[in-house]
């Protein structure tokens, strides 16, 4: 397995809050078209993982290489030297992130939002942007909600609008952070078959997400975190049938309690 | 002499009146839009800024609400000459106006920037976007549904506030109805005059206003069929 065909790359990642280590050496690769998933129980550092991947958070050592970018830094003569702000923004345009709480950007229509980045930032002719978003709102099924705020939306619509703004940029990967968690359940699935479709597409993605259903149906690979690390990461029926670590274990006893 | 309304409606629209009034609109509109700049760039200093860009705002912020508006009008006016530095009374008006209006909008500013959801930078920075695209296609204009109302109050203030150029001897509405008041001595029928022309001002921004705070609102109106989720 070369370093080319991995998407998403992290050597020895650690990441603390003050003295609360919350990412403690992740080593962690993923290859173009893979789907991973990642479970693990609350305050395990899923979140903090998929941030810090996302450079939403720096990470104190090792080392990030996602979507072809040397996350955060670039090499000077073997030194890393940290990228300015603006740096930083042209490497996140490659890689899409998707939120528990959608964080759409209230002020402005559906459209809008999935088109201000494309058009604002990589000053995209609006014609040919438009095309694609309007193409977009019909891959998630909603193509009649251009013209909508984001309040005037579901959950379950608001957080298929924000797959699509990130969709808009094109990205080589995509990070989703429990994406259904603050839904409705009968909203879940209209989410969650975007996110099948999209795999099934070849997208690679790193999916945050108790829903065992999607990891079983749509996952190569998955992760569960226990205190900061990776304890244990296999294909599917592995995972589910033949756990090797005890939190595993554990956690799906808990999971299939309810 | 009693009260007489000859005059009183004669002084109404009198010239020079509604020259004093031309004089505090423009006046005003003028010291807001800079004050508004000085406002932001203040707010961002102060929010975003390293070390000295950051004692620079809040120094200024700190000297601009603690003295009185009338006493940075009369040194910079009058003082200010004294150390070579002349400014004429239009430019006097609106430096004094603009300063100290920048100073209390960038408290508003950095209240409204405050008030957006931290969401939303995670999501503006996911997309790609700088500091400065977050700020102003994202943070910014969500900040201003915040910031409208108070700012609508600070212009209803500022019209206001421009009669104490009237010290430095600015021809607005209130120096123009000190000089009427003094040709025929017929005070209180130019006074009058002067704050009813204060009132109009005011009950017109006040209509203005209330145009822009729904525009901005738009988004978030509630009229519109919500469907409810778990928060
Ligand atoms: N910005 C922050 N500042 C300080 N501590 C933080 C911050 N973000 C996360 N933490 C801490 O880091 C730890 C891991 O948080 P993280 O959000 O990554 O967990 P998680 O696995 O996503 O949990 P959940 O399932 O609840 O979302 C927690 O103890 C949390 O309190
Ligand atoms: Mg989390």
């Amino acid at each position: 397995m070369s370093d080319i065909e991995n998407v998403v790359s992290l050597k020895n990642v650690k990441k603390a809050f003050g003295k609360n280590v919350v990412l403690d050496g992740i080593d962690l690769n993923v290859r173009k078209g893979e789907v991973v998933v990642i479970c693990g129980r609350s305050g395990s550092g899923k979140s903090t993982l998929l941030r810090c991947i996302d450079q939403l958070e720096k990470i104190d050592s090792g080392e990030i290489r996602a979507a072809g970018h040397l996350m955060g830094f670039r090499e000077v003569r073997g030194k890393l030297v940290s990228l300015s702000d603006a740096a930083v923004a042209r490497q996140q345009r490659d890689i899409g992130m998707v939120f528990q709480n959608f964080n759409l950007f209230p002020h402005v229509s559906v459209l809008e939002n999935i088109m201000l980045a494309p058009t604002k930032i990589l000053k995209r002719s609006r014609s040919e942007v438009e095309q694609e978003a309007l193409a977009l709102l019909e891959k998630v099924g909603l193509p009649d909600k251009r013209n909508a705020y984001p309040r005037q939306l579901s959950g379950g619509q608001q957080q298929r609008i924000a797959i699509a703004r990130a969709l808009a940029m094109k990205p080589k990967l995509m990070l989703f952070d429990e994406p259904t968690s603050a839904l409705d359940p009968e909203m879940i699935s209209e989410v969650l078959d975007v996110m099948v479709d999209l795999s099934k597409a070849g997208m690679t993605m790193i999916v945050v997400t108790h829903e065992m259903g999607f990891a079983r149906a749509a996952a190569d690979r998955v992760i569960l975190m226990h205190n900061a690390s990776i304890v244990e990461d296999a294909v599917p029926q592995e995972f589910f049938e033949n756990p090797k670590s005890e939190h595993t274990k554990l956690f799906l006893s808990k999971i299939l309690q309810h | 002499m009693s009260w007489s309304w000859p005059y009183f409606f004669d002084y109404m629209t009198n010239g020079l009146m509604l020259k004093g009034v031309w004089v505090t609109i423009w006046l005003s509109i003028i010291s807001m839009v800079i004050g508004l700049a000085l406002g932001i760039l203040a707010a961002l200093m102060k929010m975003y800024g390293n070390g000295l860009l950051r004692y620079i705002a809040e120094f200024y912020i700190w000297l601009f609400r603690g003295t009185p508006i009338l006493i940075q009008l009369v040194i910079i006016y009058t003082g200010l000459p004294q150390l070579g530095i002349r400014f004429t009374v239009i430019e006097s008006c609106i430096l004094g106006l603009a300063l100290n209006e920048g100073a209390y909008l960038a408290e508003i500013i950095r209240a409204g920037i405050m008030s957006v959801d931290k969401g939303q930078e995670d999501a503006s920075r996911a997309v790609g976007m700088n500091w400065r695209e977050r700020m102003w296609l994202v943070i910014l204009p969500q900040a201003t549904r915040t910031i409208i109302p108070p700012l609508g109050n600070q212009f209803n203030g500022m019209l206001k506030t421009t009669s104490l150029c009237s010290v430095i001897s600015m021809q607005e509405l209130m120096r123009s109805a000190q000089m009427i008041a003094q040709i025929q001595f017929r005070v209180l029928e130019a006074y009058c005059i002067a704050a009813l022309w204060y009132l109009l001002l005011v009950s017109i921004w006040g209509l203005i206003q209330a145009r822009i705070e729904a525009y901005y609102e738009k988004p978030f109106g509630s009229e519109e069929a919500t469907v409810s989720d778990k928060p």
